[in-house]
């Protein structure tokens, strides 16, 4: 298992490589930093120019720049990624981009945690239901649920769900329902039940909004995969043992047809970090998916390459965390 | 249903302990999109406490739905009306809770497919236990004491190491033994093997069959045995019914139905069947046509319009299940009955008097080619057996293939070698038919293509008509390619779904540049092989089966090739199906001259068509020589169980044949046995040998050698034994 | 056989090719078969004539209808819905009605060109990764991995918000199908690995068919199936994608608009000026329901087990 790890990340290391370097080249073409710094009135110096370019290693050439960034070699030691460096931000010497990407990951890691465990049970709970009980019309208002849920755009629904939500509000006089922020602002002063029925407050909207979208497919997967194993002829051979219908179906159907689920949730991983950019926007979170635009708004580009090697590792890890998974749950397969 | 089986008269209703099963008046109907489909009509049988009942049938025939029905275990998109009594209980239209109690426990269900019918996810011990805990009030422990014994019983070997494994670490063959375990471990009344053996290779299959019947005797359990296979039901069971199109079409014991049928299908299935214990020259007797479509059912008898005696009366009228002329016993559901109104005029009827009057190979009989006068046809056969050897087409000189086998990782690293074929050489002459035959995984079709070069060959060389094919790049065999084509087992999957026929038959002339007039060639290739020309514009999935591997014949045809190489072209098709193949292979060689490699794992169909036959094990020939030679004095110890593992379509001859049989699996072929590759199994090795011969067969691979039996065999003890 | 050969010089006389106009009509049975299970799927039909409607109200719209997109004088501010301006104006005079259309159409413009390249380009990439097996297949998917591991619109936003100003749909288009079309090679890839195994391939091989004719004659056309519906459901996630770009700033930019632009600019008006809010988003749901819908009847008609008569 250790060594299948190892060749696998060996692998996936490369392909990570690759994939900054396109990226870098990328974002490297598609503008300037500096473009506002250079047509403000009156024209800055030419020599205040040179140093900023200086300072960004904007004077250097593109691979110059990506070798600098990964290995921080020849630069002035705010750079290079094999050091532990992010490399310096267009925002200022106040933005560390180490700093803030730590303390978005805080953020946002509990948003993803609540939104996959709610997506998860919601989807295998409705997908079991819906082939058991195939094309009765339950099947038919899960399916078209699903479907719904597919079709909708996560900004549009987020909206509508945090307007709802004020408006709730504002007709009951209260404040049940927070729609900004990860936490109030008076964090600071709360006992620690406190600071969890805040938080706890704060998710319950985003949780929502976040979700929907992989519940959707993850529901019409376990849909699939359950009717699948309930056709199987092992299914049929247990139901022949005379093991009654809800038995079978919890020990022998449910049990193989989540395999398959685990593989595809884990791999989900990529839609859930598009879904944070937008659901943070809308709910004004300050995690990853608001360093990401602010990043990209304010053309940092080593923030823009930092966010994006942390979420390619996110998904390259992802993806072996389902195969070592697969080969957990199910014992035909086996890794030398 | 135009007709009442007069076994519903009530005149029976008396409840009887002693029988087990009894079913009256079973219909099943699915609903589906072009409408009611009525796949079982109307059948009744009864099964007595201890008896086997075979239920025959080719595919669609509704012999599986049938026992699916009593199981329960039929869709909910299926009607089942008519009454299944087990021990007297009715189990039609119980709820999931009261069939639960009855199914595993009064009755019990052997699938077909051993490699799907456990769950991957649990140990077979847990599977076998679940089986005993459902319906018994014991502890986990003694559960899984069970099931170690259990499968003790159907003679697994180790059984108190097996009981923790998963089933994918088990061979196909074991699989089944623990669904047989998992069958008998309430000690049921009755057993329903649905094609229990269907799956598994002939040396296999007779070691379960033998499990099947240990699992009888210790459960005391009737047994009703569905299955196409005629020999497997002549050697098994007391009593057969037949089924066709949903109903069944005579009833009997074995040596009634095998030796005096009365119903015209029954008489033409047996007729088509191939044998092993005749000699080849007999020509088959196909039965026309196909099976009637479930969804339109013609007015009258079912077979009617595939029956060479049909009248006006059996396409208005479906005859009832009756007794035959010269059925003895009173009791309708022990006595020889047959549904067809002229039954009493196949008394005394031979398959090729009915059939062959009017049989022709083709499957539509409105497309019918002329007759061949078989008579001559099985003189000019006589005579070119006598005739000189021709010369040699293809050879392979110490043919070898290793495929490596990679580790799972991405970098799919060589962790080891499967020696798929390992140093085979053989000849094909002109005009003869030389059959490769083994069990699968034996390298006969791995073999196969190393002679077309489809694939590459580790070592050794192959020649066609002494040009050497092993050092030609691709390009440069592409255009030998005309004079070697192929034939394949499965004739769904061998055509393009996506093509017409006249584009999948004109496509080998496409690629060598001979796509003008193809479309002519196309008609006349399609008339050839007995189909209608004009259907050249349809698609594949619009022929049956057997037309599908017509239309494969004529792509394999279209550039006049000299050589064919048929795998397993026929072991596909049904058996009334297969004859019509095969009788047009037979034609087509005759006609054209061609030379067939024809690769098969049926040895019934081999003594048929073959003129010389290879026997392959673990990558190896362990004896070659005539069809004559090896049927009659079979020499390597393989070949004479596997001679004696195929089931004979005769009762008495199967009940009282001398065997030789083998135990356990076919070793991996990424790790030979040393020495004699079969020793692992070999009966004589275990049972015959001193340990001083043993160690010869241990350390020393034999050579295929004439030993002074006339024929070459690979055995260093061989001796010659008849064995049909 | 020269008997044969005279009859096939004879029929030489012929003008048509030998194989293709027998094709063109077996085609046509092959399409009449899918078109009537497909017509089987209710939901799936009902979601074509929806679409339609959309099409046509994208694209013929703008061509009848009073107002254009862009801010016009003539336009009251912040104006609810009238006969004249059935989903109201905005605050600087645009008519929305006039601005749902031309953002439909762009959406609508994107979300095809990236189904039709991603599909072509990805299908190709995976039929030959697929076909070919081993080392290149390795190389070739390890490329696509490049463009898998970066979710969508993170990078079409890193790229494109550097660009913003000068942004047309075509860019965005472009950019989308450089991430978009692995996701076609990986399912294509797939069907062609256990496709090449049927015994049809093996029998071209046999007649000595060359490696494209096998790809392109015997593993695309038997692919079709899974492309098509991966090309459908290609479509709603880029029209999902676009919208979610632009929301979040980037993509198109004004004066052009887009739905989702639309949706940005109304975000908090969903109960205060409803007309704003609804109709970007629900157009969006439904352009992404039908087309969902659509795939899922194509995959019914398409799919080669329901074409097997089951026993």
């Amino acid at each position: 298992m250790l060594v299948y790890t190892a060749r696998r990340l060996a692998v996936a290391i490369p392909v990570l490589l690759a994939a900054s370097v396109l990226v870098f080249l990328m974002v490297d073409l598609s503008g300037d930093p500096l473009a506002e710094l250079r047509l403000q009135q009156p024209p800055p110096s030419p020599e205040a120019i040179a140093d900023a370019e200086a300072r960004y290693y904007l004077d250097r050439s593109i691979p110059e720049r990506y070798w600098l960034w990964m290995t921080g070699i020849g630069g002035n030691g705010d750079i290079g990624l094999l050091q532990g460096q992010f490399g310096p931000s267009v925002r200022g010497v106040a933005f560390d981009i180490g700093t803030q990407l730590s303390s978005s990951i805080y953020v946002t890691i509990r948003l993803v945690t609540a939104a996959v465990i709610a997506a998860l049970g919601l989807a295998v709970l409705s997908g079991v239901v819906s082939a058991m009980r195939q094309y009765s019309k339950l099947d038919y208002t899960l399916t078209f649920i699903g479907f719904l849920a597919l079709a909708m755009p996560t900004f549009w629904l987020g909206a509508l769900i945090k307007e709802g939500g004020l408006w709730f509000n504002q007709t009951t006089g209260t404040g049940f329902f927070y729609t900004i922020g990860a936490n109030s602002a008076r964090v600071s002063n709360m006992t620690g039940w406190e600071y969890f029925l805040d938080s706890a407050g704060h998710l319950v909207l985003p949780t929502i909004t976040l979700m929907l979208t992989s519940f959707a497919s993850w529901s019409r997967y376990q849909r699939t995969s359950m009717l699948e194993v309930l056709n199987s002829d092992y299914v049929r051979l247990a139901r022949a043992k005379g093991v009654p219908n809800r038995v079978v179906v919890r020990r022998h159907a449910l049990r193989t047809a989540l395999i398959p689920l685990v593989t595809v949730a884990t791999i989900g991983i990529v839609a859930i970090i598009e879904g944070v950019v937008i659901t943070e926007t809308i709910f004004q979170w300050r995690g990853l998916g608001y360093f990401f635009i602010e990043a990209v708004k304010a053309q940092d580009a080593f923030a823009i390459m930092s966010w994006l090697m942390l979420s390619g590792t996110l998904v390259v890890i992802a993806n072996l965390v389902a195969d070592i998974l697969y080969g957990v749950l199910d014992p035909r397969i086996r890794y030398e | 249903m135009t007709t009442t089986d007069n076994f519903n008269d009530g005149a029976t209703a008396t409840v009887d302990t002693d029988i087990v099963l009894d079913v009256q008046d079973l219909s099943v109907t699915f609903s589906s999109e072009d409408g009611p489909l009525k796949a079982v009509r109307g059948v009744s049988y009864r099964v007595r406490r201890g008896e086997a009942l075979g239920i025959v049938g080719e595919s669609g025939s509704g012999k599986s739905v049938t026992s699916m029905a009593i199981m329960g275990l039929l869709p909910k998109s299926a009607s089942v009306s008519g009454s299944a009594r087990v021990l007297g209980q009715e189990v039609i239209g119980l709820n999931d809770a009261q069939i639960s109690k009855v199914r595993g426990d009064k009755i019990a269900m052997i699938f077909q497919d051993p490699l799907t019918s456990l769950n991957p996810v649990y140990t077979i011990g847990y599977q076998i236990a679940e089986a005993v805990l459902t319906h018994r009030k014991v502890t986990k422990q003694e559960a899984r004491k069970r099931a170690v014994d259990l499968l003790d019983k159907v003679g697994i070997p180790h059984p108190d190491r097996r009981v923790d494994q998963y089933p994918h670490e088990l061979s196909g063959g074991m699989r089944q033994r623990v669904v047989i375990a998992i069958a008998m471990a309430n000690d049921p009344d009755v057993i329903i093997a649905d094609e229990p053996t269907t799956a598994l290779d002939v040396t296999v299959q007779a070691q379960v069959l033998e499990a099947l019947e240990a699992a009888r005797k210790e459960t005391g359990a009737a047994l009703v045995l569905i299955t196409h296979d005629l020999g497997v039901v002549a050697g098994h069971v007391d009593r057969v019914a037949v089924m066709y199109a949903g109903r069944l079409v005579e009833t009997g014991s074995v040596e009634d139905v095998f030796y005096r049928p009365r119903m015209p299908y029954a008489l033409g299935l047996l007729g088509s069947l191939p044998r092993m214990d005749e000699a080849r020259h007999e020509r088959l007797t196909p039965i026309l046509g196909t099976p009637p479509s479930l969804l339109d059912l013609p007015a009258g008898c079912g077979f009617a319009p595939r029956c060479p005696m049909a009248q006006e009366v059996c396409h208005t009228s479906e005859p009832a299940l009756e007794a035959a002329v010269d059925g003895e016993d009173d009791d309708p559901f022990r006595r020889h009955s047959a549904a067809c109104h002229f039954s009493e005029r196949l008394v005394d009827a031979r398959p090729e008097d009915l059939f062959r009057t009017t049989a022709l190979d083709a499957e539509a009989p409105a497309e019918l080619a002329e007759a061949e006068d078989t008579g001559a046809a099985a003189e000019r056969r006589q005579e070119e057996a006598e005739a000189e050897p021709g010369e040699v087409l293809l050879s392979a000189i110490d043919l070898v293939k290793n495929f490596p086998i990679r580790s799972k990782g991405i970098l799919r690293r060589k962790i080891g070698e499967v020696q798929a074929v390992s140093g085979i050489s053989l000849e094909l002459r002109e005009h003869e038919t030389l059959a490769l035959v083994g069990e699968s995984g034996c390298g006969k079709s791995t073999t196969a293509r190393l002679l077309l070069q489809l694939i590459r060959q580790t070592s050794g060389e192959v020649t066609y008509m002494g040009q050497p094919l092993h050092s030609l790049s691709d390009s440069q065999m592409r255009p030998l390619r005309r004079d070697l084509q192929l034939v394949f087992q499965d004739p769904f999957a061998s055509l393009d779904p996506r093509m017409t026929v006249s584009d999948i038959v004109a496509e080998p002339m496409q690629i060598h540049g001979r796509g003008k007039g193809a479309k002519k060639r196309v008609k006349e290739l399609l008339e050839l092989v007995g189909l209608n020309p004009e259907h050249g514009s349809r698609y594949p999935h619009e022929f049956s089966g057997g037309q599908r591997q017509r239309i494969g014949i004529a792509r394999a045809l279209s550039l006049n090739p000299k050589v064919l190489i048929l795998d397993e072209p026929v072991s596909a098709l049904d058996v009334s199906i297969q004859a019509g193949v095969i009788n047009l292979l037979e034609d087509l060689q005759d006609e054209l001259g061609l030379s067939y490699l024809f690769v098969s794992h049926d040895l019934s169909v081999v003594r048929h068509i073959a003129d010389r036959v290879a026997v392959m094990y673990l990558g190896k020939i362990v004896e070659t020589g005539t069809t004559e030679e090896l049927f009659d004095a079979p020499a390597h110890p393989y070949t004479q169980a596997l001679i004696s593992a195929i089931p004979l379509p005769d009762p008495v001859k199967e009940r009282t044949r001398e065997r030789i049989v083998v135990t356990g699996d076919v070793p991996s072929p990424a790790d030979p046995p040393s020495g004699c590759r079969f020793r692992t199994r070999c009966p004589k090795f275990a049972g015959e040998l001193t340990d001083e011969q043993r160690n010869l067969c241990v350390e020393e691979p034999p050579e295929l050698l004439d030993r002074g039996t006339g024929h070459r065999d690979a055995c260093h003890y061989s001796q010659v034994v008849e064995l049909i | 056989m020269s008997e044969m050969q005279s009859r096939i010089a004879m029929d030489d006389g012929s003008s048509d090719g030998p194989a293709a106009p027998v094709n063109r009509g077996g085609d046509l049975t092959q399409v009449q078969l899918i078109w009537r299970r497909f017509r089987r799927h209710r939901a799936a039909m009902a979601s074509l004539v929806l679409l339609g409607l959309i099409v046509a109200f994208a694209f013929l719209g703008p061509l009848v209808w009073q107002w254009g997109h862009t801010v016009d004088s003539n336009i009251p501010s912040n104006a609810g819905p009238s006969l004249e301006h059935p989903f109201g104006t905005t605050k600087q005079g645009n008519d929305v009605f006039a601005q749902t259309m031309r953002g439909a159409q762009q959406s609508l413009k994107v979300a095809l060109t990236v189904a039709v390249v991603s599909t072509v380009v990805g299908a190709t990439w995976g039929a030959v990764a697929g076909y070919y097996r081993g080392r290149t297949d390795a190389i070739m998917m390890r490329i696509a991995d490049i463009f898998l591991i970066i979710p969508l619109i993170v990078a079409v936003a890193s790229i494109n918000g550097a660009v913003r100003g000068g942004t047309t749909w075509y860019a965005v288009a472009l950019i989308m199908c450089l991430f978009s079309w692995a996701t076609v090679a990986r399912v294509v890839r797939g069907v062609v690995l256990s496709l090449r195994e049927q015994e049809f391939i093996e029998a071209a091989r046999a007649a000595g068919a060359r490696a494209t004719r096998i790809i392109f004659r015997h593993l695309l056309p038997n692919a079709a199936g899974p492309i098509i519906v991966a090309a459908t459901l290609l479509i709603a996630v880029a029209v999902l994608t676009e919208a979610g770009l632009s929301f979040i700033g980037f993509g198109i930019q004004p004066p052009d608009i887009s739905l989702g632009k639309m949706v940005e600019g109304a975000r908090t008006a969903a109960f205060t000026r409803p007309w704003l809010f609804y109709p970007p988003g629900v157009l969006i749901v439904l352009i992404c329901l039908t087309i969902n819908f659509i795939g899922d009847g194509l995959r019914d008609a398409l799919d080669p087990r329901q074409t097997m008569v089951r026993r």
